[in-house]
């Protein structure tokens, strides 16, 4: 479970939140807003990238403030841009950094990068250079780096805008197939039909917060 | 040391590598005019003076595992250890010292901006450089300093060059 | 130039990278300071013959030097001019036969083991304050950020040409500088949030 309390957070002499306070237990949360509103700012604080400026973030009890590196592994987060989450030229390389950095034995490197690329159907671009793959393949090895690391929460910052339809519908039907808690950041709007709960940021705060047929349509007309 | 440091050092290693395929200028001394010192200027001038200098230790540590990444494609320890390889050796310490003056004075204009990465990508680099390759190729001083003076009008327009960066990106990144 | 690892399970493949890249290094050394044509060619032969022995085909040999091949003839040219005929030879087939010989150690090497290489290797440094570890993930990101610059260049070439803007060294370098220091935060945080301790 995340807790939030009374959040905000500022930047030199910008405010990006403004007293946040929310409980996630639901299994699908999606976050919408316009451009600018926070949205980024709001999931860096989740795994504790960025520190609130005041009040408190908590996962599973453990605040970010003094549980940095346990809530790293907690709280996995994929990137817009792939690219940027890549750091080894080559596919099964770039699985195997996070893992080591949790100290897995190589074995279960090894038998976790079979798993996970079995599953997503990548298993004879095991050996591939990471920069050559497709958009959607590149998101899906972002993710697949992130699922190794084997956490609870798993917060996804706009995954599918960089790609194309097609890619957009493999990367969604994956993160729909996610066992762990997804904390989700789209422009998709199409995509959170299936989710438990919608909350809608602008300028920092929370003006919506329901169930999808209820802020969707708000947060529609609310930009238009 | 933070994960910061340790991208920034690679982002301006690799920057100064991919300047090297820009197509050098011949000199006909041996040596061509290349824009690989743009990136040790900037290296200092935006990564600052520890990021900027372990970024050419970095560079120079790939050149002699063999890295074919200087201009023109050399690479390996002798193309670290031959009569004009005083420059090379130099860019720790410019990228270094362009980074402290800069650090040293935050507010500066695109001006002394210019001044502090001539002083340490121009004057710095080319005292090492002369006086390696006077030693090196056993000639007068007078005569490796005029032969020098060639690169200085293209150093010039890379000092330009790197200010006027330099000057944008610290707007763009007050945080820098 | 530099391509980077070309599966395969040549002996070249499965030699451990320590003593590769300490040939490299003896090999590129001597090559370097050897100055007779013939020595060079017979080098630039056997390094040729390497690539299919090394499971490489002499077209992935080829696609080093492409790039490389305006340098080449600016070299010969003034080299003939300079110092005549065999002079430039020699010099023109020196740099080729280097290049060639790095591309092999990096065509049949993983970076990953490349840098676990370098990191035990710089052991010996930790006590005057280095971490090898952190040494070796600079190295495999530079690594990385040399074909992305490339990238970028090119992306932003193309979107300023519109605007007749495309020979312009700052309106290139600038949008490139700052989409590079914002990928740069992204990528620091991305290794973080991947649980990496600095
Ligand atoms: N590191 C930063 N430094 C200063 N301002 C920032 C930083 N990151 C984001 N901002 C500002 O915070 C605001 C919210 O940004 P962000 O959280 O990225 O919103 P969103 O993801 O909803 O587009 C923006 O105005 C942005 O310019
Ligand atoms: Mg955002």
């Amino acid at each position: 479970m995340i807790n939030i309390h009374n959040v905000s957070l500022s930047y030199a002499d910008r405010t990006v939140l403004r007293d946040v306070s929310l409980s996630l237990t639901e299994r699908r949360i999606a976050v919408i807003g316009a451009n600018g509103s926070g949205k980024s700012s709001f999931a860096r604080m989740l795994n504790g990238l960025v520190l609130p400026t005041e009040g408190e973030v908590e996962i599973d009890g453990l605040n970010t403030r003094t549980h940095g590196k346990d809530i790293r592994q907690k709280v996995g987060f994929v990137f817009q841009n792939p690219d940027n989450q890549i750091v080894f030229p080559v596919v099964e390389e770039d699985l195997a950094f996070g893992m080591k950095n949790l100290g897995f034995s190589k074995e279960k490197i090894a038998q976790k990068t079979d798993e996970i690329l079995t599953r997503y159907d990548m298993r004879d671009l095991r050996e591939h250079p990471a920069h050559l793959l497709s958009g959607g393949q590149k998101q899906l090895l972002a993710i697949s780096g992130v699922l190794v690391m084997e956490p609870s929460y798993i917060i996804m910052d706009e995954p599918t805008t960089l790609l194309d339809l097609r890619n957009k519908r493999r990367v969604s039907e994956a993160i729909m197939a996610l066992e762990q808690t997804v904390i989700l950041i789209s422009h998709d709007l199409d995509l959170l039909h299936d989710f438990d709960r919608v909350i809608v940021f602008d300028e920092g705060r929370v003006v919506e917060d329901n169930i999808p047929s209820v802020a969707v349509p708000a947060y529609v007309k609310r930009m238009t | 040391m933070d994960t910061k440091s340790i991208v920034y050092i690679a982002l301006f290693a690799a920057l100064t590598a991919a300047l090297g395929i820009v197509p050098p200028i011949p000199t006909g001394f041996g040596i061509n005019i290349t824009a690989q010192s743009l990136g040790v200027m900037l290296a200092g001038s935006i990564a600052g003076a520890k990021r900027g200098g372990l970024a050419m230790v970095l560079f120079l540590a790939l050149i002699a595992i063999g890295l074919p990444l200087l201009a023109g494609g050399r690479g390996g320890i002798a193309a670290l250890a031959g009569p004009w390889a005083g420059y090379v050796l130099a860019w720790p310490l410019c990228s270094f010292i362009i980074g402290w003056l800069i650090g040293r004075k935050p507010g500066a204009n695109v001006w002394l901006l210019g001044a502090f990465i001539a002083f340490g990508g121009i004057v710095v680099m080319h005292t090492f450089g002369i006086l390696w390759y006077a030693f090196a190729s056993q000639i007068p001083l007078g005569v490796a300093f005029i032969n020098n003076s060639i690169f200085i009008p293209g150093d010039l327009v890379k000092v330009a060059i790197a200010a006027v960066l330099t000057h944008g990106l610290r707007r763009a990144f007050p945080t820098l | 130039m530099l391509d980077l690892y070309s599966p395969g399970k040549s002996f070249l493949h499965k030699m451990s990278p320590a003593p590769k890249m300490l040939v490299l290094m003896v090999a590129a050394t001597l090559l370097f300071l050897n100055d007779s044509l013939a020595v060079t060619l017979a080098a630039m032969v056997a390094v040729l013959l390497l690539y299919p022995l090394a499971q490489l085909s002499f077209k992935q040999a080829w696609q080093q030097l492409r790039p490389l091949l305006w340098i080449f003839a600016v070299f010969f040219a003034l080299q003939w001019w300079l110092a005549g005929l065999e002079q430039a030879s020699y010099v023109v087939l020196r740099l080729a036969a280097l290049i060639l010989l790095a591309s092999l150690v990096t065509l049949t090497t993983r970076s990953s083991d490349m840098i676990d290489t370098i990191t035990t290797g710089l052991g010996f440094l930790k006590p005057i304050g280095v971490n090898p570890a952190k040494v070796g993930l600079a190295i495999s990101l530079a690594l990385r950020f040399i074909p992305v610059l490339a990238q970028v260049t090119q992306d932003v070439r193309e979107a300023q040409k519109t605007r007749g803007l495309e020979r312009s060294v700052i309106a290139v370098a600038m949008p490139v500088a700052i989409r590079t220091l914002k990928m740069a935060d992204d990528i620091s945080d991305a290794i973080e949030s991947r649980g990496y301790r600095p």
